[in-house]
């Protein structure tokens, strides 16, 4: 017996596009009489790549297209793509909760799933209750639930409301005894979809660490999707890079997260005249280009790395003090920094109908993560332009393989290097 | 190559076998769960509680007895009261079992787009939660009987068939539960049926003797319909059983006849039902 756990063998997966009524009722008909005829489905030959920003010409899409790979006991995956990509229809396969269209997955042992934490609460049950049922769902057994009931609602930290109907509860309290049980899940296989983006930061870490535990002391095998690519650094090992529905790579976790990032980054030169405005703004000046690159010569950024920001912009009238900025945000809108080109430089006099170029250089001082870059311009008489969201870059941790986790801080958003001492030695 | 023994293979077909069920088997305690939540929820947060499942089944009673009894003139057997209440019990039981299978899929959508249990187990959960509905239901005809019997010393003796009544409960909870099944596999896509189905139910209810007696169309060319249907048989055996032998009609044929049909339902219930559990959540 090999050490594979779960194979998956020439998996794909089609949906079909549009409204259900006669039209599919029609195709229905079709599918069915050349059944009847001991034919092939004629709809499978069909289908089109799953590329959301095209409009296709078919009326169904491969949301997963030939998907083959083995994952070994013990191991620990970050699946990883864009949205769209296939990630969620690629867990919901796996946990049965939908079949494949074509091809077969194996695995051996117990396998759960968490496509969303606390499955199956009711709200008119007590906190108890629901442990109960919500367990029972993920596949537990009413004696393993009893055993642990104790270790759970202390994980959850909810002992005082845990006889109190959970539509009482708030949501942090909800989120966290949801959690818990999922948590005390004993299989072979765990499945996990982005659920640890619940709860405060302290929670989250807790959810980290006994993932961590799951894997690495009790040998589980977990697959985990997510959009953040500094808590996959940290948890897996392993990671499969998905892309339009095609599996592009699988092997090791900074690989994967590499080419994630630089399929990501491809667009460093952002055409900024193509994004719609919204907002006031000054219809004769434009900001036309960003292109945004890392002055190690790395495709990828890393925290505290120097980046270049090159801006293009053209007015079609005579300004004489023009102030270009930028700023940096976070996925829900905290902005971190602001930098405008007064800061050492003076104001631009800005010629109609010439075109422009202003680089900025900048170190950022900022944690891994997700950020956008926006951009905007001012004058004497007001905003000129503001451009939110141009594009994203993903900032990766520096040193993936140091799991100390405890010696480093992990809550706040900027990196310092603070000087310690002590004193009464 | 080495051989590897495979605990689980997920593929495009299904297949129906025993492991089907086995698995139903292993996740007993999540039936039992499903069970209690059910009847947990339903008299939350009501002063009265579980009392509502009496007052229910009563003042239908009541409006029965008025409209039918006195005012259409429908004669009974019995007092209509013992009547209408063993009909209404019954007849209550069938419905909801069928209402609530049949809209499985549709109404756990969400819960069975995250995570993944058997399939089966909520329409089997909603046939038990509802038994107990009916056990408490039949225990006020049992009152009721009891009082007839021996306040107001009515002719009434139960027969020997009471020993029917399990038989009588699997056929009501497996048309139930067969038809519902079938319904709901059949309208995660095309939901027209579900139209048919909601009125359908309350016109069965006058093509089964609840309100009248079977013996009020025999002879007629109503018969034969009325008896083609499966529920015919228990309402009548019920009220031979706790009745009297007099105050139905009985024959070994028509249990037998509900008895295959209930079978064949189940059958064929479990059998779409499987077939659409692992992809309805794509359609439904």
């Amino acid at each position: 017996m090999s050490n594979t756990i779960i194979k998956v063998e020439n998996v794909s997966k089609q949906y079909r596009l549009g409204e259900i009524g006669t039209g599919s009722l029609s195709h229905d008909l079709n599918r069915w009489w050349s059944r009847l005829r001991g034919k092939e489905d004629p709809y499978l030959k069909i289908g089109e790549t799953n590329d959301r920003t095209q409009k296709g010409s078919s009326d169904y899409v491969w949301a997963l297209r030939d998907i083959n790979f083995e994952i070994n006991r013990g191991e620990v995956w970050g699946v990883i793509g864009k949205n769209g990509a296939g990630k969620s229809t690629l867990l919901k396969l796996l946990s049965k909760v939908t079949s494949p269209t074509i091809g077969e997955i194996k695995y051996k042992g117990k396998m759960a799933s968490l496509l969303e934490v606390g499955t199956g609460f009711h709200g008119e049950l007590t906190g108890r209750e629901n442990v109960y049922l919500n367990g029972a769902i993920l596949g537990m057994k009413k004696k393993e639930i009893s055993s642990k009931i104790d270790e759970i609602i202390d994980f959850a930290g909810v002992e005082k409301y845990i006889d109190t109907p959970v539509k009482r509860y708030s949501s942090g309290m909800y989120v966290r005894l949801a959690f818990a049980v999922a948590a005390h899940l004993d299989t072979d296989i765990l499945i996990l979809d982005e659920v640890l983006a619940v709860g405060d930061a302290s929670f989250q870490r807790k959810c980290l660490g006994k993932m961590n535990d799951a894997a690495s002391n009790q040998g589980k095998t977990v697959l985990f999707v997510s959009h953040n690519l500094s808590q996959v650094q940290g948890l897996c090992k392993k990671g499969m890079l998905l892309e339009n529905g095609h599996l592009t790579f699988a092997g090791d976790i900074s690989t994967a997260i590499s080419k994630y990032t630089l399929s990501g980054n491809t667009n460093n030169l952002v055409n900024v005249s193509a994004i719609p405005r919204v907002g006031p703004r000054a219809d004769y000046f434009q900001i036309t280009k960003l292109q945004i690159k890392n002055l190690n010569n790395s495709e990828e950024y890393f925290e505290e790395d120097t980046i270049e920001f090159v801006i293009t912009f053209e007015s079609k009238r005579q300004i004489e003090d023009c102030v270009i900025a930028f700023s940096i945000s976070d996925s829900l809108g905290n902005t971190l920094i602001d930098c405008r080109s007064t800061e050492n430089y003076p104001k631009i006099e800005v010629l109609p109908n010439k075109q422009y170029t202003i680089r900025c250089e900048l170190p950022l001082p900022i944690k891994s993560g997700s950020y956008q870059i926006n951009l905007g311009a001012a004058s004497f008489y007001g905003i000129l332009e503001y451009v939110p969201s141009v594009t994203n870059i993903e900032l990766l941790s520096k040193d993936s393989e140091d799991n100390n986790a405890l010696y480093k801080p992990s809550v706040g958003m900027t990196i310092m290097h603070p000087k310690w001492q002590l004193i009464n030695n | 190559m080495q051989q590897d023994n495979w605990s689980n293979v997920i593929k495009s077909k299904s297949t129906f076998s025993l492991s089907s069920i086995k698995e139903v088997w292993h996740y007993r305690d999540l039936l039992w769960m499903f069970v209690k939540r059910d009847i947990v929820t339903n008299y939350k947060q009501t002063v009265l509680g579980p009392l509502w499942f009496f007052i229910q089944p009563i003042l239908t009673m009541l409006m029965y007895v008025v409209i039918f009894n006195r005012v259409a003139n429908i004669e009974t057997p019995v007092s209509p009261v013992l009547f209408y209440l063993s009909g209404i019990a019954a007849w209550n039981y069938f419905s909801e079992c069928l209402n609530k299978t049949s809209s499985t899929f549709k109404d756990n959508a969400y819960i069975f787009g995250k995570v993944y249990f058997p399939r089966l187990i909520l329409p089997l959960s909603i046939v038990f939660s509802n038994l107990l509905k009916f056990a408490i239901q039949f225990s006020l005809f049992i009152v009721a009987l009891a009082y007839f019997v021996f306040i107001e010393k009515a002719p009434l003796q139960p027969s020997i068939y009471i020993l029917l009544v399990p038989v009588l409960i699997f056929i009501m909870a497996g048309l139930g539960l067969g038809l519902g099944m079938i319904i709901t596999s059949l309208t995660t896509k095309y939901r027209d049926l579900t139209f048919l189905v909601q009125f359908g139910v309350q016109l069965l209810m006058y093509a089964t003797p609840v309100i009248y007696p079977l013996s009020k169309v025999s002879g007629s060319r109503l018969e034969s319909f009325i008896l083609a249907n499966p529920m015919t048989t228990v309402m009548e055996t019920f009220r031979v059983a706790f009745l009297g032998i007099d105050k139905g009609v009985f024959n070994w044929m028509h249990i037998l006849y509900s008895i295959l049909i209930t079978l064949l339902l189940l059958l064929v219930g479990f059998y779409i039902f499987n077939k659409t559990e692992k992809t309805f959540t794509d359609t439904v």
